[in-house]
């Protein structure tokens, strides 16, 4: 099969928006980016994403209490130790009632605690995946709500990773960080609190010595915040190398590349590594480094409390207290340190996807939809001008009248606005001004449902549902049974090609359909049609090489699919384009020429240069 | 990328998960023998720190808090000293904590990287066959996510390889008190470590569960975006929202049940340690009311039992990694067991000009039927032959095997008498050109895709350029042939692609040069410039694989292949009198019309 436009071949440029693009999958680590969330910005994706997910309001403030409490019970046990120490050991005599009152309530605490901490943690994850489950829902559906402008190839990637590597994220967030981050919080505070209480000057003591471990900390932190957003680099670095010595294998065999790849491969993988080193210094630093600190700040407790103690009125039980609360001080901190860089991934995820729902949905549909006319429909195109968001324009002030029941191909360079034309049609987004009218009715004001049974897209590339035959074409309507899916078989004429694979009809097509080949695929589409009985019938025809069996097995089912209805094609064979009613010519978001292929050809034209160039090498000889 | 092929999928082994799990790290010790031991040694050293700290605390309490504070005071000197020793274990916990961190990470660093190797080595040499049966997003799970989750219970072994110190000295350091605390701990250690064998366990099951279900989400959004063209179409939306909520509502009620097992054992693991310390507090008590022991001794008791809840997790951790980890070398050792491709040292020299002969080829996938069945035939020095057949009848597996992709499993191929197998994937590249119907650039500058690692002048660049009519395009392009194409750069058309492929091929000046459909997305009136061109350039044998009849008109003769072997041969016209053959045109001819 040939293609019909000279001057580019196919693919490429603006009318990519279907595809065609590999996206590679370390696409799926373009998670976060530092800038823009930083700092104060963390409280604004909370209160965005507050608003974005009602399932985490619920209930809300009693989780805190119940927090509250769980990190209040890991002050029982110093705080029983001092009482003991105070009141039954220290005053003379072992006094045996007192420590087996206190220490029996505070095992009593205790136990109350874990029932606490339980019903808690339930609480938090409970909560957590109902957030997430709603959140990743939603975004779906969004997504599936923007229209075909905002689905572009080069976005294919980072869309499907909102609804998943971001999700993830905010999952493991929600499982550690975020619990550690109420817990920490609180623990802190309340240790604080319970130092003061005992002594403010300990509890200063113990602060002056922790003071210099926050700037510390902090540089630490940036460090290795950008030390590991290196590091991720690297990886999709190393990554993308091996895509490429995968997917180019064939060629850097045949052509002797190997120990090129070879060393282009080591080189990244060490570079990664070394970089993992790198990232790796702040990880082994970080946590003995706030121990010495916390070491050092029993040292000075001691220190002052055995010398002043007496003057500031310290208890030893108090003071070995004090012990067991530092080391209660310094472990959240360091705890929010190991789960910093977790937190960045995921709020700058939440912040993508709350992005992805405040993108307003461009196509949006009539709350009370017209019906449409019943058998083919005719379309007419008013001032229709498209420009895919800041784009440039694409159709540049289109005027089209179709009459129903005819066939018209639309020929073009890639590029010419031919394909965009036809989404359009489609609905598949809106014009930027002007309107297009089917069976004389905008649009805009058509019903969804009505509309997708009349006015029916076939694609060029072909996807399909990783799942049988038989229920990919039942696909192309609603409750439509098996039997209904054999009768668009037979309709078509493709009961042979069916017979022949290998399960018939229940044959799986694989990966987006990927274990047929790209005609049978298409064979498929055109039953899927047929099954809607659609008034009007837009193709895209496919511009790569099929098979000839296959081919001519094509020929027959797109012949028997469009008689009786409006058929929009946009062809890239000729012969589609010789048996057309109409042919609208494209050329930079104009036509520039309509008509049929003998009056076009004797014109002398653009369509009469395209038809000169395929004669000429298909019969030259 | 993680999820591309799941969980379980590795066939049931005889060994149990620990012979397993212990393999694997004999395997990374050996490899890295010296991060390990320092690791390991770190640890060790710290474990006995902790245990100090806490004798140290007792001293500290029978020696100055009690003195100093309820007592008849202590002098300044004294109370700097217990300091100063605080502070000094304190170093030696930090550094000894640093050395464990820091080495173990370097061990499990290097071990991904040996094997992270290993793997890549194995892609490049491994035949061609292995990437028949495998696609390539398999092979980078291997390469990424398998190799991470391999090394991952690497993570908190030295840790857990102090446990056992850990235990032992606590023991000694609390029947040296009293033996009824060493009594309390023998308890608390075993329950600690069954409830935390218990719930690792337990986790098991949903934690796989969700991971398989993590797939399905992911599987399910690739595929619905994917082909959203097709969701919209067909008005799917609503069902494909569905779907996706159906796998997220699985996945949540795994999560929500991990979630309420973790409620469920881990605040008892937390609070253990907790009631021991009431319970040494209260039998400590009354064992200083008895004069056996100092407060200073309950103190450090105490003190112990904070610290025992970590490396009880540490343990954890450790078998909940495992059977992650296992699985995931499974499947390093699967791409890693595959033999490699024999590559013979030295070539033999080949004539200037080439003959390609067929003897009695044949041909197979691994047990399947034969692609190829004793096929022979002759491409002269210097002659141009297309090969037409069905699809399916050998075309493209007979460029395969001229270009030494895949060795033959029958007869042999000689080029320039000879033999392909000897010459080996090292010496064919200097022969054989091959250029697919996918051609694959590389995302780099179209310079670097064309000349690849050779030195060639710009003029020769130019000159081939035009030959295949893609001087124009090229000067075109934002900065000519040093712009960046694909991923990260230009996207070119298919037709620009084929150009650029044939432009690279013939750059190699090759004596045998192959062309599978390499024009197909070109259009016709170029193609038909580009292979007119060729043949004016000649100096190479020519055999191509085509569609278009066009295209097979130019060349001298036809080979006709059906079913593996070449059933016709000879000029075009002469040919057509063979049915089969006209009948096959014919379809082509239908086709691009």
């Amino acid at each position: 099969m040939s293609t019909l436009v000279p001057g580019e071949d196919t693919g490429a440029a603006v009318e990519a928006i279907e595809g065609g693009d590999v996206v590679g999958p370390w696409e799926d680590h373009d998670v976060r980016s530092l800038d823009g969330i930083e700092g104060a910005g963390s409280l604004a994706v909370l209160r965005r994403g507050l608003a974005a997910s009602p399932e985490l309001r619920s209930g809300l403030l009693l989780t805190a209490a119940m927090a509250l409490a769980v990190a209040a019970g890991k002050l029982l046990v110093p705080l029983t130790i001092k009482m003991v120490l105070d009141r039954g050991v220290l005053d003379g005599d072992v006094q045996m009632g007192i420590v087996f009152a206190l220490t029996g309530v505070a095992a009593g605490l205790i136990l109350v605690g874990i029932s606490l901490e339980r019903i808690t943690y339930l609480r938090l994850t409970k909560t957590a995946e109902n957030v997430l489950y709603g959140l990743r829902v939603r975004t779906f559906a969004h997504l599936h709500r923007l229209s075909l402008a905002e689905h572009t190839a080069s976005r294919k990637g980072v869309l499907t990773a909102r609804v998943t590597s971001d999700v993830e994220a905010l999952n493991k967030f929600a499982q550690w960080g975020a619990v550690a981050w109420i817990i920490s919080a609180v623990q802190i505070v309340a240790v604080l609190v319970i130092m003061l209480v005992f002594s403010w000057q300990l509890a200063l003591v113990t602060l002056l010595v922790h003071l210099p471990l926050l700037p510390v900390l902090r540089s630490v932190q940036r460090g290795q915040l950008r030390a590991y957003d290196r590091l991720r680099t690297r990886v999709s670095e190393t990554l993308a190398r091996v895509s490429e010595t995968v997917l180019g294998m064939g060629v850097i065999r045949a052509y002797g590349q190997r120990e090129a790849s070879r060393a282009d491969l080591h080189e990244a993988v060490d570079q990664q590594y070394r970089q993992q080193l790198r990232a790796m210094r702040y990880f082994a630093l970080v946590l003995p480094f706030t121990d010495v600190v916390g070491m050092a700040a029993i040292a000075a407790v001691i220190a002052s409390g055995v010398w002043w103690g007496d003057a500031w009125g310290v208890s030893a039980g108090e003071l070995v207290a004090f012990m067991f609360l530092a080391n209660l001080f310094v472990a959240p901190i360091t705890q929010l340190g190991e789960v910093l860089d977790q937190t960045q991934t995921a709020l700058a995820g939440w912040w993508k996807i709350l992005d992805v729902l405040d993108t307003e949905p461009d196509v949006v549909e009539p709350d009370v939809g017209l019906r449409l006319p019943e058998g083919s429909l005719g379309v007419r195109a008013e001032g229709l001008e498209f420009r895919y968001r800041e784009g440039d324009l694409v159709l540049r002030g289109l005027d089209i009248d179709i009459p129903s029941g005819a066939s018209v191909a639309v020929v073009g360079e890639t590029g010419s606005g031919k394909t965009t034309f036809v989404k359009l049609v489609a609905r598949l987004a809106d014009p930027t001004l002007g309107r297009v009218l089917v069976g004389d009715i905008d649009l805009r004001e058509v019903d969804p449902d009505e509309r997708r049974a009349a006015v029916r897209m076939v694609p060029q590339d072909g996807f399909l549902f990783d799942t049988t035959v038989g229920e990919n074409i039942r696909f192309g309507r609603p409750g439509a049974t098996a039997a209904d899916a054999a009768d668009a078989i037979a309709a078509l004429g493709l009961g042979t090609w069916v017979a022949s694979l290998p399960a018939g009809i229940d044959t799986p097509v694989g990966e987006r359909g990927e274990s047929l080949s790209v005609g049978e695929r298409q064979l498929v589409a055109l039953a899927r049609a047929q099954l809607a009985d659609p008034g009007l019938l837009i193709l895209d025809e496919a511009t790569s090489a099929v098979d000839p069996e296959t081919e001519q097995a094509l020929e027959q089912a797109l012949a028997r699919l469009s008689e009786g209805r409006t058929t929009i094609s946009v062809a890239h064979r000729l012969s589609t384009a010789e048996r057309a009613d109409l042919i609208l010519v494209f050329d930079a978001g104009h036509v520039v020429e309509r008509g049929r292929h003998a009056d076009l050809v004797a014109a002398g034209g653009v369509y009469s240069g395209l038809h000169e160039s395929w004669l000429g090498s298909t019969r030259e000889q | 990328m993680t999820d591309s092929d799941g969980t379980g999928s590795t066939p049931a082994r005889t060994d149990g998960i620990f012979r397993r799990g212990g393999r694997l790290v004999l395997r990374s010790f050996r490899a890295h023998p010296l991060p390990h031991f320092l690791g390991i040694a770190g640890a060790n050293i710290f474990a006995v720190a902790v245990v100090g700290y806490t004798v140290v605390l007792g001293r500290v309490t029978d020696e100055l808090i009690l003195p100093g504070l309820d007592g008849g005071g202590v002098d300044r000197g004294t109370a700097l000293a217990g300091a100063a020793v605080i502070a000094a274990v304190g170093v030696v916990r930090g550094v000894s904590m640093m050395v464990r961190r820091f080495f173990n990470f370097t061990a499990v660093a290097r071990t991904q990287r040996t094997w992270r190797l290993a793997i890549l080595d194995q892609y490049l040499d491994a035949p061609l066959s292995f990437y028949h049966s495998r696609p390539a997003g398999q092979l980078l799970a291997h390469a990424d996510a398998d190799v991470e989750t391999a090394a991952s219970m690497l993570m908190p072994l030295a840790y857990s390889m102090s446990v056992v110190a850990l235990v032992v000295v606590s023991l000694v350091s609390l029947l040296v008190v009293h033996p009824l605390f060493a009594l309390v701990a023998l308890v608390l250690f075993p329950v600690l470590a069954v409830l935390n064998q218990r719930y690792t366990r337990s986790v098991e099951a949903p934690a796989a569960r969700a991971q398989a279900a993590v797939g399905l989400v992911s599987g399910i959004a690739h595929e619905s975006l994917d082909g959203v063209l097709v969701v919209k179409t067909l008005g799917r939306e609503d069902a494909e929202v569905e779907r996706l909520a159906e796998a997220a509502h699985i996945l949540r009620v795994e999560r929500v049940e991990i979630g309420r097992l973790r409620a469920v054992y881990l605040p008892f693991v937390y609070a253990l340690p907790n009631l021991g310390i009431l319970v040494v507090l209260l039998l400590g008590t009354w064992l200083v009311g008895q004069g056996s022991v100092s407060v200073g001794d309950v103190v450090r008791s105490m003190a112990l039992f904070n610290m025992l809840a970590i490396p009880m997790e540490i343990l954890g951790f450790l078998f909940q990694e495992m059977p992650r980890s296992v699985v995931s070398m499974d499947r390093l050792d699967g791409v890693l067991s595959v033999d490699i491709e024999v590559r013979p040292a030295d070539p033999p020299p080949v004539p200037a000009s080439v003959e390609v002969v067929f003897d009695d080829v044949s041909f197979a996938f691994d047990a399947g039927p034969p692609v190829l069945d004793g096929l022979t035939a002759r491409v002269g020095a210097g002659e141009s032959v297309a090969l037409v057949g069905a699809t399916g009848s050998g075309k493209s597996t007979l460029f395969d095997l001229v270009a030494g992709l895949m060795p033959v499993t029958g007869g042999r191929i000689t080029l320039g008498g000879v033999d392909v197998a000897e010459l080996g994937a090292d010496g064919i590249p200097d022969v054989v050109a091959p250029v697919f119907q996918e051609t694959y650039l590389f995302a780099e500058t179209v310079r670097s895709n064309l000349v690849l690692d050779r030195e060639v002048p710009d003029a020769e660049l130019d000159r081939v350029l035009r030959l295949v009519a893609a001087d124009e395009f090229v000067a075109a392009l934002p900065i000519g042939l040093e712009t960046v194409i694909g991923e990260r750069g230009v996207t070119l058309s298919g037709g620009q692609r084929q150009r650029l492929a044939l432009a690279r091929a013939l750059l190699r000046q090759p004596r045998v040069l192959l062309l599978d459909d390499a024009t197909s997305a070109v259009d016709p009136v170029v193609e038909a410039a580009i292979l007119h061109n060729l043949r004016v350039e000649g100096g190479h044998t020519l055999l191509v694989v085509a569609h278009r009849l066009a295209t097979i008109r130019l060349a001298d003769r036809v080979l006709f292949l059906e079913e593996g072997r070449i059933v016709a041969e000879g000029p075009h016209h002469e040919l057509l009198s063979v049915p089969s053959y006209a009948a096959l045109v014919r379809a082509y001819e239908g086709a691009t019309r």
